[in-house]
């Protein structure tokens, strides 16, 4: 292994001497790496910081209950302990009162340890349970059951159940939004420059909607896994690759009918993205026994979600793409929210779900940047002002349909 | 079978399209068939398929009791439950018995119920403290030692010099005291720290129950109560957390301890129970017995029973005297008539062999 050889001048002559018998690469590397090994036992093995009096303080406990599957007469419950240390789990009350219940591997959790609890119990369909754990220091890990009802098996049914729920939410809303494609096409210029500021609108809103989601997903994964941060590096992941994929074009094949179904097709992407969250939202609504707000949710979802076909549609109105080309995007767009549908209701996880939320969007953000940069090109080319009252109404026009149709789902 | 009705929906969802919303109206609208689907929790007493007894029945169908056994080599409700305490006796040159007690404060980790370990203040080590029992008139010495890291006092109820009363001196960590005072007037006592701020000191475990029996002892004859099976019942809660309200309910500390080992009585024989409620954080609590009913002595003061009854309300600091003899063998439950304090712990069992 070959080493560099200094470069000495009279000036830095100790650090001549310093570098002068340069141990090899792979012991230089191995130094720093042995000391903190001997820091971590010295730590380990003795207790340097006693002097801050720490013993006899109760442990930092924290048990994330993860899901709770309600079974005919029976709950079963997942938990995960990501606290500093071990934790038992000593008992379980239903509704404030203590309930036999079986757990395996163990009621002793490992750091990082998840556990399965089986209780047998006669919960009332359409109403509220809580359910609280309590290790044996006595802290209580609460789940609160908003309304029960019977969570989905995996089986051919509910899979098809919850594909359609999927496509309810996000392909048909799609595909319908899309169909608006021909009368876009009659518009002026003027005309598509409102449509386009009207789908930056839309994006906007679904950017803080999913932003939101996100945050609020977050708060329901294990400390440990810091879902807020873990939200965020999502999105910059996904903001970063959309860009780097969309980079590669040059700029001049941006204004072709190529670059511009291009564009559609990121939009389609970050709107899927996006309706991979709703679906998670309802397939975990409608297993986490929240069935009965779940139909209104079907409905409002699909209101809410037809403009996204006209947001796609809107880059590709000087062109005539193919039919194939908008099934394409209507399935881009609308199938994630089939996989949402189906990891929600069948495989719920907060982690999944905070990545998934921060990934969509990052997508969106990307997605904003390239529609606004057409309609940026646009202003440029005819040298008027981007800041139009056209392209502000567009905006607001976009952002108030999401606001008034969201009130169908909040 | 009314579950497969939810499949039945999904499928619906599908296949009618927007309209499925009507399937949200039928998924709203069919409680009454999910009733018949669980199985019921309890059999009715007096039967030997109980909640929660160690009869290898219970587990299947799900039961309102806690999980595991605590450690009864640490403190054994069963023994506690019939633990007097008369101290080390001799006769002043008066004639008068001077009972004597050695009691010290200290800080100890209790289980509660299996596997929840509480921080608790103790007398003697124990939660509740020793039961200490005289009869009226004797002379009562009491050496205190506080060997807890906080300052403590003993405060009992009776009558007696207020000197002796256990509000001042606090006696601080390492401190001693005596309390002397001649006992008086028979009935069903009890003792506790009263040091501030007051609430955390009794709810941490600093009580016990203190009988002062009539001067006829257990001679009815002589003015006594009639001889019986006795036993000391506190109604207490832990409030594990710390947050101002009890997580768990017991008599005598352990959740749920005497409905898992019932108490054994026989049938026809007299059964004294000293029930004392030194729950903090609850306005009242209560004991309601299944399948009998008791004479109730209001603090034990008169030898006349005040009521026949199978349920009395009490407040903290409240203390009665039960008598009662069970007419039928097997099981009787009893518990707080509060259901959410009965079914966080505070439920047990006699059962009557004949």
């Amino acid at each position: 292994m070959d080493t560099p050889q200094p470069v000495s001048t009279d000036r830095d002559a100790p650090a001549e001497r310093l570098y002068k018998n340069n141990p090899p690469l792979w012991l230089s590397a191995l130094i720093p790496f042995v000391l903190l090994a001997a820091l971590v036992a010295v730590f380990f093995f003795t207790n340097p910081l006693a002097i801050f009096n720490t013993e006899g303080l109760p442990p930092v406990e924290s048990l994330s209950i993860e899901r709770v599957e309600l079974l005919p007469g029976q709950f079963i419950i997942t938990v995960f302990n990501g606290s500093p240390d071990g934790l038992t789990v000593a008992q379980v009350t239903v509704d404030d009162a203590f309930w036999e219940w079986e757990i395996t591997p163990s009621a002793s959790l490992p750091r990082f340890g998840r556990a399965t609890i089986t209780m047998n119990y006669d919960w009332v369909q359409g109403e509220p349970h809580v359910i609280t754990l309590l290790t044996a220091s006595g802290t209580p890990f609460t789940h609160d059951i908003a309304i029960a009802a019977q969570t989905p098996r995996p089986g051919l049914t509910q899979f098809i159940g919850y594909g359609l729920l999927g496509i309810y939410i996000g392909v048909i809303p799609v595909g319908l939004g899309l169909m608006w494609f021909p009368a876009m096409r009659r518009m002026g210029r003027k005309g598509l420059n409102f449509v386009l500021a009207l789908t930056v609108g839309l994006l906007v809103f679904l950017l803080i909607d999913t932003a939101l989601e996100a945050i609020d997903v977050a708060g329901g994964v294990a400390g440990v896994f810091q879902g807020l941060p873990l939200a965020m590096f999502a999105a910059l992941l996904s903001w970063l690759a959309i860009m780097a994929v969309s980079g590669k074009q040059a700029e001049a094949e941006r204004d072709s009918s190529g670059g511009r179904l291009r564009i559609a097709t990121l939009i389609a992407l970050g709107i899927g993205l996006h309706n991979l969250g709703e679906g998670l939202a309802v397939g975990a609504a409608f297993a986490l026994g929240e069935a009965a707000l779940g139909s209104f949710l079907v409905i409002g979802f699909t209101l809410h979600n037809v403009t996204e076909g006209i947001g796609i549609a809107a880059p590709v109105t000087r062109d005539r793409p193919a039919l194939k080309a908008f099934i394409g995007l209507a399935l881009l767009a609308g199938l994630p929210a089939v996989l949402g549908a189906w990891v929600g209701g069948f495989a719920y996880s907060p982690l999944l779900a905070t990545i998934f939320l921060g990934v969509g969007a990052g997508a969106i953000w990307q997605v904003i940047v390239e529609v606004g940069r057409l309609l940026i090109k646009d202003a440029e080319k005819n040298g008027e002002s981007v800041v139009s009252w056209l392209n502000v109404g567009g905006l607001l026009t976009g952002i108030a349909v999401m606001y008034m149709t969201a009130f169908l789902v909040k | 079978m009314s579950r497969t009705l939810s499949r039945r929906e999904f499928l619906k969802l599908g296949t009618v399209g927007t309209l499925g919303i009507a399937g949200a109206a039928a998924l709203q609208h069919r409680p009454a068939a999910a009733a018949s689907v669980t199985a019921p929790m309890a059999a009715p007493p007096g039967q030997a398929s109980m909640p929660g007894m160690d009869d290898g029945m219970h587990g299947m169908e799900g039961s309102n009791i806690t999980t595991g056994e605590v450690d009864t080599s640490q403190f054994d409700p069963m023994q506690y439950l019939i633990d007097f305490d008369y101290g080390k006796t001799s006769t002043l040159p008066n004639g008068q018995t001077l009972r004597e007690w050695d009691v010290f404060a200290g800080d100890k980790e209790i289980e509660v119920a299996p596997g929840i370990f509480f921080p608790a203040w103790t007398y003697n080590g124990q939660v509740p403290g020793p039961t200490f029992r005289c009869t009226e008139g004797d002379r009562l010495r009491f050496n205190f030692l506080n060997a807890s890291a906080h300052p403590h006092t003993i405060h009992f109820h009776g009558i007696h010099p207020p000197a002796m009363d256990g509000i001042t001196p606090v006696v601080p960590p390492g401190g001693r005291f005596t309390y002397e005072f001649d006992a008086k007037p028979f009935g069903l006592h009890l003792y506790h720290c009263h040091t501030s701020p007051l609430k955390r000191h009794i709810h941490k475990g600093l009580y016990g129950t203190f009988i002062i029996d009539p001067p006829g002892g257990t001679s009815p004859s002589g003015g006594g109560r009639e001889p019986a099976k006795e036993m000391v019942m506190m109604m207490n809660g832990f409030d594990t957390n710390f947050d101002g309200a009890n997580d768990i309910y017991a008599v005598n500390t352990v959740a749920f301890h005497y409905a898992k080992h019932p108490i054994q009585v026989k049938v026809g024989e007299l059964i004294r129970v000293y029930l004392v409620n030194i729950t903090e954080f609850d306005p009242i609590n209560s004991l309601h017995l299944h399948a009998g009913m008791y004479k109730l002595f209001r603090t034990g003061t008169r030898l006349d029973h005040y009521e026949y009854t199978d349920n009395v309300i009490m407040g903290q600091g409240e203390r009665h005297v039960l008598e009662l003899t069970l007419e039928y063998p097997g099981l009787h439950m009893f518990h707080a008539h509060q259901s959410e304090l009965a079914e966080l712990g505070w439920m047990g069992m006699f059962e009557a062999k004949s």
